[in-house]
């Protein structure tokens, strides 16, 4: 169904006639290397000029088939209640409407609980545990009817208590949606009891919508026996091809997800998406026509799952100098109405709660709580900035505490050699790199000496204060469910010399497509442009991971060569025996294959070998090595390595009104040998500015009923443009190479820079310090919105 | 004169003529579901994300003028009249891109793409007015567009890029221009239009005084300027608004007038226009207005929408009620005359009888020893609804205060002056210390609320920290201010 000519290529057939642009990208490329495209290399994303003229074709825009309906969901307005009677008459007689859905029409099993736990029904069942909870689906002609028709429903409730946040959860003794998790090394009570100084405290840390710019969508069109395919903007296609299998009641063979491209995901259509794709394709099977489901941007924020809030309680013993002896912490996080993605996020929280430091003794409890509200889910990073936040704000305490700049603190904890190098899991951090990357911030950013300028502006007492942080990230690559770290691709080569590549990954903006064409072509030493890759499809590529965890190009991109180096060494045999020689004078070379002293052009060498009937297809396959995790233990090598970044932020306060502008941040960030530096550079950009904005002005509220207040743009505020910092200087660490036989050593770049943004945060916190002489530690909670901060101002001014 | 009962406009390159058009149908459905032109992307569907953006071209004085607006909430049959240009039109018949395009490709301006569109639209329009512009100026024309995935850097660096790669005189646009102005003064035939799709009606008026007499024939109609409040009611709240009354092609509201004694503000006048006449008198302004929505609202929402609407925290009640503004209320060939704080009467209450219409706005201008301030305090800088607005508006003889007018919104039910805080000032020494003594008597003005936006807590402590702020400010401009 999709209708990409290229993808990979960096420049569309039809604009061939079209110069500029691709000249001079092209030739920037070939300098480098004999092929355009290869890896290490700056190559824009594949499908840029589609989207600069608005052809990229995303789910909305695929042609409808004739007779195409629309779906609609009907979303609880309560946030706990039995549901005493659900009449939905005026619903079906509403104009336009084809019929309704509700749990008793699911034919399958009503739930798209991902971890098979049953505990999230597609539709309610007799009660609704939080509000926008769908109830149920209206058919109709068109979008637009069907929306107004679900308006018309008439639902009764009988109201049961309900619990919002995390902490009260846990003082309602509300029940877990998932075990919990400890870690444990050491004795953190009695090394706390012996440490000279101590700290408890409690940290307030909001959740955060994805706001994805394309909303949750799903169109189904029934084929002949229980067969159904769905489009969608799913991140995880082989998960929703098995939730919708489920929910239908049929084998997942009769399923096939496809996704072309998505218009955002960052974790938020990793499970999310499940219940959209199972409501089109029951009502497409239902009616027997195309089902198309996109709910309106309100409905989208209040229905599906957000980043996790947490309250987390920590106590830190410390000596003299700062350096910490034990750390206790309880992370309780308000996970919603089901268990979705909570495990795993809440264990990530944990994993992340040491940051860069390391701790002696140390003793941390997750709490993944319920609450009624809308399951949390899934968004970069994962748990781990929340892990990552309480690290940094222990580091906070400590330096105000003992009146030491708090990047002091922060070098004299960091993981080092002599018995400092393991974590609260066990596993010992071979690769930091973290001291390097902060030191050299430190001196590319000129740290020290615009923190002089900055206590020294403060100093003058007036009404703007300064601020200004270096925090460093430390964050686990793998999923922490071992058997996730496993992907596929398919590799064709036709006889004209054209390849197709398909692989498990979905794009959604990371340019994980360009990156693994330029694996393939670099295996093959090919132009990319000969490479056209295509959706992601379930039909191609089987039982796939989500693209998650970061992990898109270490997985895909190691099967994608799998499948070249398979292919190519079936040409190497060819070769040899063809040309009478060793295989060992075979080579690849650009665009051509040199056999001893011959040269033959890559098209002309493959049609030789389809006509000597070799093989020129390969299914690819990897699986990340050295990786296990025993949860009951707590111990284990859940991530095969860490990736490290650094940033520095300065920012402005008016203690006033509490608003602020970020002056300037420094970044250095760690992606070890890039694949494609200017694709990579962008995804720190972007991520830098996605964690500031979940630190700073984007805020859930919810009102007292459990109604989620800020569900759209108009009320929850993502940066804008004009919140970038004024200065913004990022740099790749390019002397970083991966010590693991990753994807030409690189490192994975999607959810590590998210937490730069930490610096943003912590600089406000200093420039609220001054106003009480950085005496105490200002304990801002999160998100720092500006009433945020000027009320911990008023507060510090006592 | 017979009624017009279709609607006309060009579209990209072509006329584009409707005979049936309902009162909600919204300029992205239709470019999307039945022209399928699916360049342009719907994010929000209420004017906040910028991934609808496309250019709308009106004759004003004679020539066309361009402006990046929000589909999803323009309402299709406003557009009678005008020239659509949508992404699909940017990039030549052979397929080479525009030089805004080139760069955002050139810059890695996207990732997942979907706000692309909307920004090479705002960026396209940004080119043609000002084809080199300041970093501050391009973040100015891009507060109504929301990027989730590139951190905005890369689309900066394309802005200022696309300079390079082409000028607007070889652009389409341009070139066009004349023979654009020619088709859109053809279509211009000074009638009524009434059009409907069903039982839901649209009604544009052919003047101003037709207007007057549409609406007294149709009292209960709603009327609808930039349809930047509207337009939500029928996206997000499905409301049926039919028959609607339009108002936004009505050159007549459209009038700004400078006299000796005031600045004379048609109530059709958008912000986008209205920044000039009133920031050369109140310089002030100038920061605050550019703080109101986004380019695209700015170019859409009206200033008597604004004050027709009644919301307490609408930004220009607030200021107008400190500058002493007055209005003119119409009905018929009826018009009266009030103090625009009196237009307002309780929450979701004004002072507009069935029939009648705001027709202008009467702004003061400065007298000698007045001294004026205008804020705004939101979650975010740009392109949010205040938490707080507040205006002060005091004049000072001989050191004393004689008069204060300052009012809030966000603050009460409606935008209303702080009448305890104005007592305590007017007599006093003009001084921090009766600043300070007037913003503690803000407890007896107001109660504010707590939501979404803000605490009532913070709303009272902000607004009381901004007499200060107005002190500072009035002996040193810039020592109390975040830079820009
Ligand atoms: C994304 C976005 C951001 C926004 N940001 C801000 C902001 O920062 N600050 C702010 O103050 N507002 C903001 N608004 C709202 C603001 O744009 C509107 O209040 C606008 O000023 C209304 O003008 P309009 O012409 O669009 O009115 P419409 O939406 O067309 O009409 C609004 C109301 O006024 C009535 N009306 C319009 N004209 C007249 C008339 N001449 N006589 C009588 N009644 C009339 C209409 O019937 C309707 O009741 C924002 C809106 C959006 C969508
Ligand atoms: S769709 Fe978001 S502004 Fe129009
Ligand atoms: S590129 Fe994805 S939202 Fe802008």
């Amino acid at each position: 169904m999709s209708t990409d000519k290229t993808v990979t290529a960096p420049v569309d057939t039809e604009l061939r006639s079209d110069p500029p642009v691709t000249d001079r990208l092209m030739r920037a490329d070939q300098d480098r290397s004999g092929i355009k495209g290869a890896v290490h290399t700056d190559l824009h994303h594949d499908s840029a000029i589609k989207h600069v003229t608005g052809r990229a074709e995303y789910c909305d825009d695929i042609a409808e088939p004739a007779g195409t309906l629309h779906a609609y969901l009907g979303l609880s307005t309560r946030a706990h209640a039995r549901i005493r009677d659900l009449d939905l008459e005026a619903v079906r007689s509403a104009p336009g409407v084809v019929g309704v859905l509700t749990a008793k029409d699911i034919p399958g099993v009503n739930d798209v609980s991902p971890t098979g736990l049953n505990d999230e029904p597609v539709l309610a069942d007799g009660k609704v545990e939080f509000w926008g909870q769908p109830i149920f689906a209206v058919i109709a002609e068109t979008r637009d009817a069907a929306r107004r028709a679900a308006k018309r429903a008439s639902v009764s409730y009988e109201d049961l208590p309900h619990v919002l946040e995390p902490d009260a959860a846990r003082e309602a003794d509300m029940p877990y949606v998932t075990p919990p998790l400890t870690l444990k090394r050491g004795e953190a009570v009695s090394a706390m009891e012996n440490a000279a100084h101590r700290i408890k405290g409690r940290m307030r840390v909001g959740g955060q919508d994805h706001l994805y710019l394309e909303g949750h969508i799903a169109f189904a069109i029934p084929g002949e026996d229980e067969d159904v395919i769905v489009h969608s903007s799913t991140q995880h296609p082989s998960e929703a091809q098995h939730m919708v299998a489920h929910v239908l009641g049929v084998p997942s063979n009769a399923v096939t997800v496809n996704v072309r491209r998505m218009g955002g995901g960052f974790g938020g259509k990793e499970t999310q998406m499940n219940l959209f794709c199972a409501v089109a394709a029951v009502a497409a099977k239902k009616w027997n026509r195309a089902v198309k489901i996109r709910p309106d941007r309100d409905d989208d924020m209040s229905a599906t799952g957000k980043r996790h809030d947490f309250v987390i309680d920590y106590e830190v013993g410390f000596d003299d100098t700062g350096r910490i002896q034990a750390v206790t912490g309880e992370f309780a996080a308000r996970c919603g109405f089901s268990a979705d993605l909570s495990g795993p996020v809440t264990d990530r929280a944990l994993f992340h709660a040491d940051n860069a430091y390391y701790y002696p003794d140390v003793l941390l409890n997750s709490h993944p709580m319920k609450t009624n509200t809308v399951s949390n889910t899934a968004f970069r990073g994962f748990g781990g900035p929340q892990g990552v936040i309480a690290a940094e704000r222990i580091m906070e305490e400590i330096a105000y505490h003992r009146g030491v700049d708090s990047l002091e603190i922060r070098k004299r904890n960091f993981y080092g050699e002599d018995g400092r190098d393991v974590t609260p899991y066990h596993q010992t951090v071979e690769d930091n790199i973290a001291p390097r990357i902060v030191s050299e911030l430190e001196q590319s950013a000129d740290y020290q000496a615009r923190r002089q300028a900055v206590l020294d502006w403060n100093a003058k007492g007036g009404i703007v204060r300064k601020g200004i942080a270096l925090t460093p990230v430390k964050f686990g690559i793998s999923f922490t469910a071992t058997w996730y770290n496993q992907a596929g691709a398919l590799l064709h080569i036709y006889s004209d010399g054209s390849i197709h590549l398909n692989h498990g990954g979905t794009e959604m903006g990371q340019g994980l497509n360009t990156k693994v064409a330029q694996v393939v072509a670099d295996e093959l030493q090919v132009d990319i442009d000969k490479i056209k890759i295509t959706k992601t499809t379930t039909e191609k590529v089987p039982n796939t991971s989500a693209t998650a965890a970061s992990s898109g190009s270490d997985l895909n991109g190691m099967a994608a060569r799998d499948a070249a180096i398979q292919i190519k060494d079936r040409l190497t045999a060819f070769a040899a025996e063809r040309w009478q020689t060793e295989a060992a004078k075979v080579r690849f070379v650009a665009n051509a294959v040199q056999i001893g002293d011959e040269t033959v052009p890559f098209a002309d060498f493959i049609r030789e070998a389809y006509m000597a009937r070799v093989q020129l297809s390969a299914a690819g396959f990897y699986k990340t090595p050295k990786i296990h995790w025993d949860r009951a233990t707590g111990k284990g090598r859940p991530f095969y390595y860490f990736a490290y970044g650094a940033a520095c932020s300065e920012v402005s306060v008016d203690t006033l009104t509490g608003e602020y502008r970020v002056e300037r941040t420094d970044i250095l960030h760690d992606v070890g040998r890039s694949l494609n530096p200017v694709i990579d550079k962008g995804q720190v950009e972007g991520a830098f500015i996605q964690g500031m904005g979940w630190l700073t002005t984007e805020e859930l509220w919810w009102d007292d009923k459990g109604q989620l207040r800020t569900h759209a743009p108009s009320t929850y505020k993502i940066p804008l443009a004009s919140d970038r910092p004024r200065v913004f200087n990022v740099a790749l660490a390019d002397w970083s190479e991966n010590r693991e036989q990753t994807i030409k050593r690189s490192k994975a770049v999607g959810e590590p820079p998210f937490m730069l943004g930490i610096s943003v945060f912590e600089a406000l916190s200093h420039a609220v310090a001054s106003v009480a002489d950085y005496s105490v530690c200002p304990r801002l909670d999160a998100p720092a919105t500006p009433e945020r901060v000027l009320m911990a101002i008023e507060r510090l001014k006592g | 004169m017979t009624h017009r009962t279709e609607i006309r406009f060009l579209l990209n390159d072509q006329t584009v003529t409707l005979d049936r058009v309902g009162a909600s149908d919204t300029l992205l459905d239709f470019l999307r579901l039945e022209r399928r032109l699916t360049g342009t992307k719907e994010g929000c569907a209420e004017g906040d994300c910028g991934a609808c953006t496309v250019l709308v071209g009106r004759l004003q004085d004679g020539a066309v003028r361009y402006e990046p607006v929000n589909a999803c909430i323009r309402f299709l049959a406003s557009l009678d009249g005008c020239h659509v240009v949508s992404v699909e039109y940017l990039s030549g018949p052979e397929g080479r891109l525009h030089p805004v395009q080139q760069a955002m490709v050139e810059h890695h301006g996207s990732q997942c793409g979907f706000c692309t569109p909307g920004f090479v639209m705002s960026l396209y329009a940004l080119w043609m007015e000002n084809p080199d512009p300041s970093e501050t100026e391009i973040e100015t024309a891009l507060q109504g567009n929301l990027c989730r995935c590139t951190g905005y850097e890369p689309i900066i660096r394309a802005a200022k890029a696309a300079t390079a790669l082409g000028t607007p005189a070889e652009d389409a646009l341009t070139r066009e221009r004349d023979s654009v102005l020619r088709k859109l003064e053809a279509l211009r035939d000074g009638r009524r239009v009434v059009i409907s799709r069903g039982d839901s009606r649209c009604i544009l008026p052919a003047s101003v005084d037709d207007l007057a007499e549409v609406l007294v024939e149709n009292p209960k109609a709603t009327m609808v300027a930039g349809a930047t409040d509207v337009g939500l009611w029928v996206t997000k709240f499905l409301r049926d608004i039919s028959p609607v009354v339009l108002l936004s092609h009505l050159d007549g509201l459209r009038n700004l007038t400078v006299g000796a004694e005031s600045i004379e503000i048609g109530a059709g006048v958008n912000y986008t226009d209205s920044r000039g006449a009133l920031t050369a008198d109140y310089p002030q302004l100038g920061a605050f207005w550019d703080r109101i929505a986004g380019w695209q609202i700015r170019n859409m929402g009206t200033i008597g929408g604004n004050v027709a609407n009644g919301s307490p925290i609408g930004d220009t009640p607030p200021v107008l009620i400190a500058l002493g503004a007055t209005i003119t209320l119409r009905r018929g060939s009826e018009r009266r005359r009030l103090p625009i704080e009196d237009f307002f009467i309780d929450y979701g209450k004004q002072d507009l009888a069935e029939g009648e219409f705001l027709e202008a706005i009467s702004v003061p201008r400065p007298t000698a020893g007045a001294i004026h301030a205008a804020y705004k305090i939101s979650k975010r800088r740009d392109e949010d609804i205040s938490s707080v607005c507040a205006a002060f508006n005091v004049n000072v003889t001989d050191g004393r205060i004689t008069e204060a007018r300052i009012a809030f919104g966000g603050m009460a039910a409606t935008p209303k002056r702080a009448a305890n805080a104005e007592a305590a000032l007017v007599g006093a020494a003009w001084s921090e210390a009766a600043l300070i003594a007037a913003a503690d008597r803000l407890e007896d003005d107001f109660t504010p609320l707590t939501d979404w936006r803000a605490s009532s807590e913070y709303r009272m402590q902000v607004s009381k920290n901004l007499f200060r702020r107005f002190w500072l400010e009035s002996q040193d401009s810039d020592a109390a201010r975040l830079s820009a």
